[in-house]
């Protein structure tokens, strides 16, 4: 029963999903402001579909669905549009909306692909600790993701004004301080959340293995994508990196999160790559 | 009874020289203009508009070439040859007067075709004829129409997002790089004209500060006062820069006033705060390398000459659907005057009382096969001589050349009454 409540669920937000990528694409081509209140509220509608799920995969499973290749991806996307639902009520970025949907698309897409199959968790792993450890580290990566497409969008818009070709996207993209400011925001967040999410791994570690370091592919992976949002940070406290250089950073750094999130756990192997 | 007409009479920066133009353009206000316009004879409604680049008369007359003679005076002063004047002025009736209308409201007769304060200027113009009774049914139907024909334009049509000006593309790229504008600030180097003009639009855009720097201080002081900012002196032009945002450079230099290297030192200065350079002067300003450096936007004469022949063309492309949007709206108010108009209605009530007439005989006729034909006759004459007495009166209410009520109100109370349908179909 739950397991196909499960099913239609996952159905329902890739439909769902698709038609809020949809329209945001109507809406950036037409820029009709009735559009973009459809959009969002398509958008809200996946939100809470997620949500939904990812609780009926928790009974199902019976621990904190964060373990397989489908679930770890799918709580990549529900972090993501959260993340762009709470930023969003807070102060808007012109056409943000629709670079994030593609993303979350994208992501609803490759979970898709991934097994759904409910996988048994290894004895060691059964602890509260899974739900902080892995939910802190995720929640992170949906602000790193959101700087990322902010970072993108930065790029384009100051590359038009640069090159002087002030074309399609012009318009539609907001203003560079704004999308600095978002780049700025997001960063923050998502350091702060990726510092917790590294601390309290290393704390499980401690408890479990006995050691709080043990230089597993992911552990390196992580501190090495932790030092590159550490350099951003301090470099844009002390000397003040804005602009290209901070969106160049937001999307260096997105991809060693994204080779972090499957890199290290599928080419490299180690501890983290018990579901794999 | 001849016909109502809509009568638009106008000059603008087409058709007729700024001499002329400026001779007429109003410039003690609407009312007193208003009044006179309304105590010409026939003139049953008007309303005025007189911006810098056009003078426009609406009038609702039953006499229109009378009424327009009288306009033309009042427009060039009743010394001027009339047939003169005819050569600079544009005459429109009817339909064609409410299609140009809506052509200017929508903004497609603007010197800057897409500028956004020529429906402003109606609006206002509109709610002085209003206040002073000039305007009654029909003008009142036409200008609400011409507003929401403008506001379709703009909203179904992308005429009005691009900056058609050096000044106004320099504020819109300022606002893509900065966000708003209210916090920063603008420095002036060069006291010239150019400079000047650029720098208004920017403080119409609320800018925090203003700056000038020249080589003659006094020039400088002068500018500042205008601009209700601060002088310096040229030499001060670097410290200056870690403050300000946007600069604009227009000075009459043969060498570049600022050299990468001093910019690049400037950036670190700045916390790499983001510099927009405006460069207008011929011989440039400003090392065009600067905009090698991260955070630093400029943008020279030509680079802002060539946004603004991108803008116009994308507008040109734009207008083409928005006089497609105007021909539909005239269209259907023409409808709606047809609908309006007095004889159709005539003959609508005619035609159904006859109709009436017809029918009743016929039962009456079937009930009595004994009548003889001369009977017969008879009868159909007193039914036809009941009916046109009853029709009498109400066409008289029709006919009346009645100042209270206009033609549109007792079409429409006649319509209602008589349950006829609205619009050309009852003609046929």
């Amino acid at each position: 029963m739950i397991s196909a409540i499960n099913y239609y669920l996952f159905q329902a937000i890739i439909i769902v999903t698709v038609a809020a990528t949809g329209a945001y694409l109507v809406f950036f081509v037409n820029q009709k402001e009735k559009v973009r209140r459809v959009a969002r509220s398509i958008l809200l509608c996946s939100g809470i579909l997620q949500t939904l799920y990812i609780v009926t995969r928790y009974f199902l499973s019976g621990h904190t669905p964060i373990t397989s290749e489908h679930e770890s991806v799918f709580f990549f996307v529900w972090a993501t549009t959260w993340a762009y639902l709470s930023f969003r009520w807070r102060y808007t970025v012109k056409n943000f909306g629709t670079f994030t949907s593609i993303l979350i698309l994208i992501l609803v897409l490759i979970s898709a692909t991934a097994s759904r199959e409910v996988i048994p968790l290894p004895p060691e792993l059964r602890s509260w600790w899974l739900p902080v450890h892995a939910g802190i580290t995720i929640v992170a990566y949906g602000f790193l993701g959101l700087a990322f497409i902010g970072g993108f969008m930065y790029l384009i818009q100051e590359w038009e004004l640069k090159s002087k070709r002030l074309g399609y996207f012009f318009s539609r993209l907001p203003s560079l301080n704004a999308l600095d400011q978002l780049n700025n925001h997001c960063l923050t967040t998502g350091f702060i959340f990726l510092t917790l999410g590294i601390l309290s791994g290393t704390l499980w570690a401690k408890q479990i293995v006995g050691s709080y370091w043990r230089w597993d592919p992911k552990e390196i992976w992580s501190i090495i994508t932790w030092c590159i949002y550490l350099i951003q940070f301090h470099q844009r406290m002390t000397v003040g990196w804005r602009g290209k250089r901070a969106a160049v950073m937001a999307i260096i750094g997105f991809c060693a999160v994204i080779f972090t999130l499957w890199g290290a756990t599928y080419l490299l192997g180690g501890d983290h790559s018990y579901a794999g | 009874m001849p016909a109502e007409r809509i009568v638009l009479v106008g000059v603008n920066h087409k058709n007729t020289p700024v001499e002329v133009r400026e001779r007429m353009a109003l410039t003690e206000g609407y009312e007193e203009p208003l009044l006179r316009l309304k105590n010409i004879p026939g003139c049953k409604e008007c309303y005025l508009l007189s911006t810098c680049n056009r003078v426009e008369l609406l009038l609702v007359t039953n006499v229109a070439q009378k009424v327009e003679d009288a306009v033309i005076g009042f427009l060039f002063g009743d010394h001027v040859n009339l047939d003169k004047c005819r050569d600079y002025l544009y005459v429109y009736y009817d339909d064609e007067a409410a299609h140009h209308l809506f052509m200017v409201a929508a903004s497609l007769d603007s010197m800057i075709v897409g500028e956004a304060q020529i429906v402003g200027q109606i609006k206002e113009a509109y709610r002085y004829a209003a206040g002073l009774n000039c305007t009654g049914a029909l003008l009142n139907k036409l200008l609400h129409k011409s507003f929401s024909v403008a506001k379709r334009v703009r909203n179904e049509t992308g005429i009005g997002t691009s900056a058609v000006s050096i000044s106004y593309a320099a504020v819109q790229l300022a606002k893509k790089i900065f966000g708003g504008l209210e916090d920063k600030k603008v420095l002036i180097v060069g006291a010239g004209e150019m400079a000047e003009l650029a720098a208004e639009h920017l403080v119409g855009q609320g800018i925090a500060g203003v700056v000038v720097a020249n080589r003659t201080l006094s020039r400088a002081v002068t500018l500042a006062k205008r601009l209700n900012g601060k002088a310096v002196a040229l030499d001060e032009l670097t410290s200056q820069l870690e403050e300000v945002d946007i600069v604009i450079s227009s000075t009459g230099s043969t060498e570049f006033v600022l050299t990468k290297q001093e910019v690049k030192s400037i950036m670190r200065l700045r916390r790499n705060e983001p510099l927009f350079f405006i460069d207008i002067a011929v011989p440039r300003d400003l090392d065009p390398s600067l905009s090698d450096l991260d955070n630093v936007f400029l943008y020279d004469i030509d680079d802002l000459t060539h946004v603004v022949e991108m803008n116009k063309s994308e507008r040109q492309k734009e207008a083409v659907k928005a006089k497609r949007i105007v021909d539909e709206e005239a269209i259907k108010f023409q409808h709606w005057r047809e609908g309006m108009a007095v004889a159709p209605t005539i003959r609508a009530m005619r035609s159904k009382v006859e109709m009436i007439c017809e029918e009743e005989l016929n039962r009456t006729f079937a009930k009595m096969p004994e009548l003889t034909e001369k009977e017969r006759k008879n009868l159909e004459k007193m039914t036809r001589a009941i009916a046109s007495k009853v029709l009498h009166d109400p066409l008289q209410y029709l006919k009346n050349d009645d100042c209270e009520r206009s033609n549109e109100k007792k079409v429409y109370n006649l319509r209602n009454i008589f349950k006829l349908k609205d619009g050309k179909e009852k003609e046929n």
